[in-house]
This record gives structure tokens, C-alpha cells and sequence, in this order.
């Protein structure tokens, strides 16, 4: 465990107010510069000095990256946007609700009226060896210190770990994905839109990051199409403790339904693997099924293939086979049954 | 702006973890100048290769017209090799150089095509080939240094043409059997600390400071490597040794070029039917 020491390394701070500015000041300062936004995982970073940016360009002055409009039957939403707003934003709760689920299950109220929906598709894994300052891979390393015979590794991947095995702790993000969102990215040559599913990346193609995000780069809005609006949804979190607390793993789908029949479906879980992970055979497998407990039976049974426990986090793959049976069929059973 | 990097690991030691990942341009700019640098010696300085008298009828008679230089299985080997190689510089480095993609599996993967090669190759060598004609000896250096001599204007007795490998030729192929004895060793204890379908991952076979010595061998004779490969590739490339780079294709040489660079003493090659 990192010792906080409360006072944080000497930085060069920088407050724009505009878009233009901050990408100019990330153009200037390259790898260099460290993007504050809601700041609940940078001042972690910060205060165990572990991360030492020598300059920090915090966000928070920039008003356009702010606020949630509809655009053509969909929505946009500024990357700067609070958790806690985005709960209450009356257009998300009514359309696509499964995102205000997501919202409202991460962390604390007081953590969500500060942090934003940027910041938390955009966060650092949680891995406690990683986050004490080990020089693990994701460090720069040449080693996983979870990924050892004596390692305490209850909370990460049983799924496509690729030397490191940190799971991506968003709860914002598995809806995200689910409603089909685009991510933003601007940078002084111009703009990019990808894909939330794209947006993250896994150790396999780079191991010290957890998006596509470079140098010289800022997500400044995620956009979400009306395909999904007034979809069932479904969202569960579980976690150790029912507030303040990363997921154990989280499952969001988004399914249109017909004829009691499943037409369309998304399925995404989330803290399996080092990215959000789209269900896609499990997808295949249930369409044109009717929306039962044995189309989700069978869809859990189908999520866990390929899954490969540690020694301590054993548990995930019947936790990931039920929360995708409970999603598919839309029963939420006892939790602990 | 060291050579390697280091960490401090959990029982507070500093070890060494891999080498400056920057060795890798550094590598490829020196297997650059060395190329610019051969190039423009042997375009404007060096002497000009003296043709020797026509080859008597007589000699000509003793040769078949194809002097068997690389066997199949020798070429064989050669180009399996050759695409392990460069499979294993392109995962390694293309990452490194700002085009991620999924590396690892297709490196181990290659980095065994390399080693079931090689381990090939030693018992090919050995047991069926004339293993000691791409060692150098003492008279190759002794040779070595007379021409050394003579390019610098110096008085030395004239050196015999070569045998069947050069003395530069002998010389690239002792440098690259140290560094790919190296990748592929480290290589191979390396696949303990990734997931393969070989081995249970152990990251723990070894001391930290033993992996990281490892890691740096690794990196270092890596890095050797895309020098080497360069270098390697431009001289089968340049007009005079395409000759060679055929034979490595086909087998053969013309018998003209064998009476006329080789020491027929050196390198005998069996006679005219």
C-alpha cells in the first residue's frame, strides 16, 4: 500500500477556459502534461507521488466541455459533465436510463458530484500493486505483480489478460457501449470519433494505457444515438460494499424486444477484463430467442468461455455467468442465492 | 539518458529491468551510416576489383558449369530463419516505434520458429556440413590483417583468395550466432513469464536481478539485430554479392565466379564428371 503523504510534487498548473486553449497547452506539452478533470483518480496519482507530470492542465475552467443537449433524437455530453448530473438528466433518465444506472452506482454521491463522465470512461486501473508504485508492466515494467503464485488478485481479470491482469473500473462505460455511444477526441490537427468499445484498450496493443487517448489528445464529448432510446435495459453492479466501491464486475444491456422475442441486443461487462468487454457471441447466440431464464442460462454459460481465474478471484466467472443470465432474462434474483 | 532502466523491487533492491528502449534507433541509425559509409568506400575509394587472367580451359574442364555452394536444406533453413527474424524484430520493435498491436503471442510464436531452427542448424552444421570452413582461423586473421595493411598503403605479402566463406562473411556469422544464442535463450526462459500453452507462468524462477540481466540481454542482442539484419540484408542486395544471394535462392554459382574469387584449395568442390 502506497504511503499518502498528502503533498503533492511540484507542477506547472494550468487553468484554461476554453477548449482551444487546453488543446494547445496538450499540443505544447505532449506526454508531458497530465489532464485534470474531476481529479478523483489524478490526486491519487498525485498525492502518493507516484505519477510526477510536470505540468497539470485542469479542466475545470472550461465551460463548453459542460452540460448534456439533445442532438437529433440522441444525446451530447460534454466530457466535463458531473456524474450526479448526468443521473439527473431528465432526457437520460426517460431515454436511455441504463446510463443514469451506471452513473448513480459509481462511488459516492459526494464523488459524483465532483467527477465526470470523462474522467470516469477515461480512469487508471485500480490494481493495488500497479497504484502502490510497483514498476509493474502497466508501469513500464517487466513484471505483473498480480499475476504471481502468492499474489492477491481477488479483483481482476479472469478475461483477455495479456501479461497484465488490471480490470478497467468504469461503470459509465459497459452502458456506454451498450447504447452504441461515440467518443469525441479533439487535438490541434482536428477531430476524431470512435467508437466506445474502441475507445479502450487492452494490454495485448498497449499495456501502460487504458485508452486510445495520445499525447496531445482530449476527449471532449461522447454522443449517443437515438438507436437505443427507450430500450429495456438492464444494469447490475456488484461490489463488496453497497456505496464507495469499484465494481467486482458490472453487466449493461440494452435489448429491444419483440413478440416477447429478443430482435436486438447489446450485452457489456465491465472489471473482467482490462477493457469493457462486449459480449458479441452472446449477442449472436440469443437474438431471435424469446427473453427467458433459459436463453440467459444459456447466454452465462456462453459468457464464460475462455474465462482463466487467478488464484484468489475464482468467484468472477460464476459471477459473470449470472449477471449475464440476469441481464438476458431481466430477473434480478436474490443476489447471493 | 542511460543504457538501461531500472526499478526498485518490493524488497527495496534496485535492479535493472530492461534496456533504453531509444538503443533501438540508436542500432538502426549505426546499421544506417555503416551502409553510407561501405557504400561510399566502395564507390570511391577502394581499389577495383583486378580481373584475373581468362581461366584456362584446363582448369575450366576440371569444375562442372554449377559449383554447389548452399544445399536445400541449408537454403531451407536459411529463409525459415530469415522470416522468424524478421517476424521477431518487427513484433518487437513496431510497438515501440508507435504502432501498437497485439505483439506477444506472434513473437514467442516466432522466437520458437527461430529456436526450432537453430537447434536444427547446430546438428545440421555439425554432423553434415563442413562445419569448421565458417570458423574463423588463424590464417583468415592473419590474412585479415595484410589486406588491412595493403588498404592503408602499407607493405604485406598478397593474401590467397578466400574458401567457400569470406573472412567478413565468417566474422558476421560468429556475431550472429552470439546474439541469437542470446535472444533465443533469454527468449525462451522469457515464456515463463507470459501466459503460453508450454509453460505455468512463474515470474519467480528467478531472482529479480538474474530477469533483469536477462531482460537486458535480450534487449541488447535485440537491438544488435536490426544493425546486424541491416547490414546483412544490404550485402545481399549490392551488385557484386548478388551472386551469392542467388546461390542462396538456387544453390549454385557459375563456375567462372568460383575460379575467379575462390581458392579452389580452400573451398574444393568435387570434380567434373
Amino acid at each position: 500500500m502506497a504511503i499518502i503523504r498528502d503533498i503533492m510534487p511540484a507542477f506547472e498548473l494550468f487553468q484554461p477556459a476554453t477548449v482551444g486553449d487546453a488543446l494547445g497547452l496538450l499540443d505544447q506539452h505532449r506526454s508531458d502534461a497530465w489532464v485534470l478533470a474531476g481529479g478523483l483518480d489524478s490526486f491519487d496519482w498525485l498525492k502518493d507521488r507516484i505519477k510526477r507530470p510536470k505540468v497539470v492542465i485542469d479542466l475545470s475552467q472550461v465551460s463548453e466541455l459542460r452540460g448534456i443537449k439533445e442532438v437529433a433524437g440522441g444525446l451530447e455530453i460534454g466530457a466535463m459533465t458531473t456524474l450526479t448530473e448526468v443521473v439527473r438528466n431528465p432526457i437520460v433518465k426517460e431515454k436511455f436510463s441504463i446510463l443514469s444506472q451506471g452513473a448513480e452506482l459509481a462511488a459516492s454521491p459526494q464523488i459524483r458530484n465532483q467527477g465526470t463522465i470523462g474522467g470516469n470512461v477515461s480512469q487508471d486501473a485500480r490494481c493495488w500493486y500497479y497504484r502502490g508504485g510497483w514498476k509493474c508492466y502497466r508501469a513500464g515494467g517487466n513484471i505483473c505483480f498480480a499475476d504471481t503464485p502468492t499474489a492477491v488478485n481477488r479483483e481482476h481479470a479472469i478475461l483477455h489478460a495479456d501479461r497484465c491482469v488490471a480490470v478497467n473500473p468504469s461503470d459509465s462505460a459497459p452502458a456506454l457501449i451498450a447504447l452504441e455511444a461515440q467518443m469525441v477526441i479533439r487535438s490541434v490537427k482536428g477531430e476524431r470519433v470512435v467508437n466506445a468499445e474502441d475507445y479502450f484498450v487492452g494490454p495485448a496493443i498497449d499495456i501502460t494505457h487504458m485508452t486510445v487517448l495520445k499525447p496531445g489528445e482530449l476527449l471532449t464529448a461522447i454522443r449517443i444515438p437515438a438507436t437505443w432510446a427507450g430500450a429495456q435495459f438492464y444494469f447490475e453492479k456488484v461490489r463488496d460494499r453497497q456505496v464507495w466501491d469499484f465494481p467486482l464486475m458490472n453487466v449493461a444491456s440494452a435489448m429491444v424486444v419483440n413478440g416477447g422475442n429478443i430482435e436486438k441486443i447489446r450485452i457489456v461487462v465491465n472489471a473482467a477484463a482490462a477493457t469493457p468487454l462486449r459480449l458479441t457471441a452472446v449477442e449472436d447466440a440469443v437474438r431471435g430467442k424469446p427473453r427467458s431464464v433459459a436463453t440467459g442460462e444459456m447466454a452465462g454459460k456462453l459468457a464464460i468461455v475462455g474465462a482463466e481465474p487467478l488464484r484468489y478471484n475464482g468467484y468472477k466467472v460464476p459471477l459473470m455467468r449470472n449477471l449475464v443470465k440476469r441481464a438476458i432474462s431481466g430477473v434480478e434474483e436474490p443476489k447471493w442465492a | 539518458m542511460g543504457l538501461i532502466e531500472t526499478a526498485v523491487n518490493p524488497w527495496g533492491q534496485t535492479v535493472p529491468i530492461h534496456i533504453e528502449f531509444y538503443l533501438m534507433w540508436v542500432a538502426a541509425i549505426g546499421g544506417l551510416a555503416f551502409l553510407m559509409v561501405h557504400a561510399i568506400y566502395v564507390q570511391f575509394v577502394a581499389a577495383k576489383a583486378s580481373h584475373a587472367a581468362r581461366i584456362s580451359p584446363a582448369l575450366e574442364a576440371q569444375y562442372p558449369p554449377k559449383i554447389k555452394r548452399h544445399s536445400l536444406v541449408a537454403r531451407l533453413f536459411h529463409w525459415v530463419m530469415s522470416v522468424a527474424m524478421f517476424a521477431l524484430l518487427i513484433t518487437a520493435f513496431l510497438p515501440r516505434m508507435g504502432y501498437p498491436f497485439a505483439w506477444v503471442e506472434y513473437h514467442w510464436i516466432a522466437g520458437l520458429v527461430l529456436t526450432a531452427s537453430i537447434i536444427f542448424h547446430i546438428f545440421h552444421a555439425t554432423f553434415w556440413m563442413d562445419f569448421w570452413s565458417i570458423w574463423p582461423d588463424k590464417e583468415d586473421i592473419q590474412e585479415a590483417k595484410w589486406r588491412f595493411l595493403r588498404a592503408t598503403g602499407k607493405d604485406a605479402p598478397e593474401p590467397r583468395k578466400f574458401g567457400k566463406y569470406p573472412f567478413e562473411n565468417k566474422m558476421y556469422h560468429l556475431v550472429i550466432v552470439l546474439s541469437g544464442l542470446a535472444v533465443t535463450l533469454t527468449g525462451v526462459f522469457m515464456m515463463k513469464r507470459v501466459r503460453t500453452p508450454f509453460f505455468t507462468r512463474n515470474p519467480y524462477l528467478f531472482g529479480d536481478m538474474t530477469w533483469g540481466m536477462m531482460y537486458i540481454l535480450h534487449g541488447l542482442a535485440g537491438v544488435g539485430l536490426i544493425g546486424l539484419v541491416m547490414v546483412h540484408v544490404y550485402f545481399a542486395l549490392r551488385p557484386e554479392k548478388f551472386v551469392i544471394t542467388k546461390s542462396m535462392i538456387g544453390g549454385d554459382l557459375d563456375r567462372d565466379f568460383y575460379l575467379e574469387h575462390y581458392d579452389q584449395e580452400r573451398w574444393k568442390v568435387p570434380a567434373a564428371k
